[in-house]
């Protein structure tokens, strides 16, 4: 059932207790899966929605930032954010290509996405009103989800693990190229100081929320850590990030929106306040300001590429007319 | 020639679990159940590897070295595209 190019595995919908018990016992073992492997069929769906949403959030991510390429203030400033948006792009197609891996196909993960099927991260929702966002972006929305990737790196499922730590590689400049811009900022004059606040203002609390719901409503957690899928909690991924991120705001000299934010002595852990979560489960069901707008965008991106997938089809199919043409004659 | 020229296949490897395939060099074989044994022997007599692609070598589509430079000089201008063209003062530790 291999879409593209590997061979075709024998899948079995019965519970093989023998299998399973292998399989189990290679997770265990540190084993990487590989395509080819036999797998239950609930941990190829399970990689298969997770990739899929982890691609489609690359892609639907590359809007809020592209919103401001053309606004940029410098061009130091915008080559750099071209070269991110563009780098988001090639981190949707490795992803795209990992869960092709298992069985789907690019197109019908993408037609999920276009009819509004499938879930990408909430944090794309929210607009980018300031050129502030675009370093709290980086710095923040950018800083969070390597903090999510990194661990994905040693994920069970080999293409995807591969490909986390090439995305990983590339990214390594996405965060500091916010946390400059946010530096800049800060460094300069009164006005745009209270504009990087107001970025952080803005952006704190959704990036919290970019880890998902706390363990003790988490739906998918415990099979995905006992398959190796996912290596920490939630909310553990989510106090490492928030350890990592106050000092760097600290030194901005910026303050963060939440009055409850206080260093455990005893831990060395950053405490936070609650997290809205009725906010966060209304942008993830597409309740978020953009949600409309990025949808809306996708699919005009995907129809008024019709026409170039077309061409291209319409090319090889010539060039391949030509070439047994040429056979014949030769 | 009395014989068709025998295929060429190029092998690749993965050592270890979890690494991609790496390429590792080419064998003749008549099909691709040959190749993949011949691959075997020729590759694996040390314990090289995990598992093992074939591919007939004429598979495998190219990039002409002469296009070297038009092809990859580019992004040597493109520093930015690197972590170390960021300034992140030392205070801040490693990001």
């Amino acid at each position: 059932m291999y879409s593209q190019g590997l061979n075709q595995a024998e899948t079995d919908d019965t519970a093989d207790a023998t299998r399973a018990a292998r399989f189990q016992a290679r997770i265990d073992a540190e084993d990487k899966i590989e395509p080819n492997d036999w797998m239950p069929e609930a941990y190829r769906r399970t990689l298969i929605r997770q990739i899929s949403q982890h691609a489609h959030s690359e892609i639907v991510g590359m809007l809020p930032e592209g919103n401001w390429i053309t606004r940029a203030p410098s061009l130091r400033r915008k080559a750099a954010l071209l070269a991110k948006v563009q780098d988001e792009g090639g981190h949707g197609l490795y992803l795209y290509a990992a869960a092709e891996t298992l069985g789907a196909t690019r197109e019908e993960l993408v037609d999920q996405l276009l009819a509004g099927r499938a879930k990408y991260s909430s944090i794309f929702n929210y607009p980018t009103l300031t050129w502030a966002d675009i370093g709290a972006i980086g710095w923040l929305v950018d800083g969070a989800a390597i903090m999510n990737q990194i661990p994905l790196c040693r994920c069970s499922f080999g293409p995807y693990a591969r490909a986390m730590i090439r995305v990983c590689k590339e990214e390594s400049f996405h965060q500091r190229q916010g946390y400059e811009i946010m530096l800049t900022l800060c460094r300069g004059t009164p006005e745009q100081k209270a504009m990087a606040q107001d970025a952080l203002d803005r952006w704190w609390w959704p990036c919290l929320m970019m880890f998902g719901p706390p363990d003790t409503e988490s739906q998918h957690s415990d099979t995905s850590m006992k398959w190796k899928i996912k290596r920490f909690t939630n909310d553990g991924l989510r106090q490492k990030f928030i350890d990592a991120t106050v000092p760097q705001g600290h030194f901005l000299g910026l303050t963060f929106p939440d009055p409850e934010l206080r260093r455990d002595e005893a831990t060395g852990h950053w405490s936070h306040g609650p997290i809205d979560w009725e906010e966060f489960k209304r942008v993830v069901a597409g309740g978020g300001f953009c949600a409309a707008d990025r949808l809306a965008a996708r699919r005009k991106a995907h129809e008024e590429g019709e026409w170039v997938r077309e061409a291209a089809a319409a090319h090889a199919a010539k060039r391949a007319a030509k070439l047994a043409a040429s056979k014949e004659a030769a | 020639m009395s014989t068709p020229a025998t295929p060429i296949w190029e092998v690749f490897i993965r050592s270890r679990s979890g690494l991609a395939h790496r390429h590792v060099g080419s064998v003749h074989a008549a099909d691709a159940t040959l190749a993949l044994q011949a691959a075997r022997d020729v590759y694996t007599r040390r314990g090289e590897g995990l598992s093992i692609w074939v591919v007939p070598s004429n598979a495998i589509i190219a990039s002409d070295p002469a296009d070297k430079e038009m092809m990859f000089e580019p992004t040597a201008s493109k520093i930015y595209r690197h972590p170390t063209f960021y300034d992140i003062p030392d205070d801040v530790g490693h990001m």
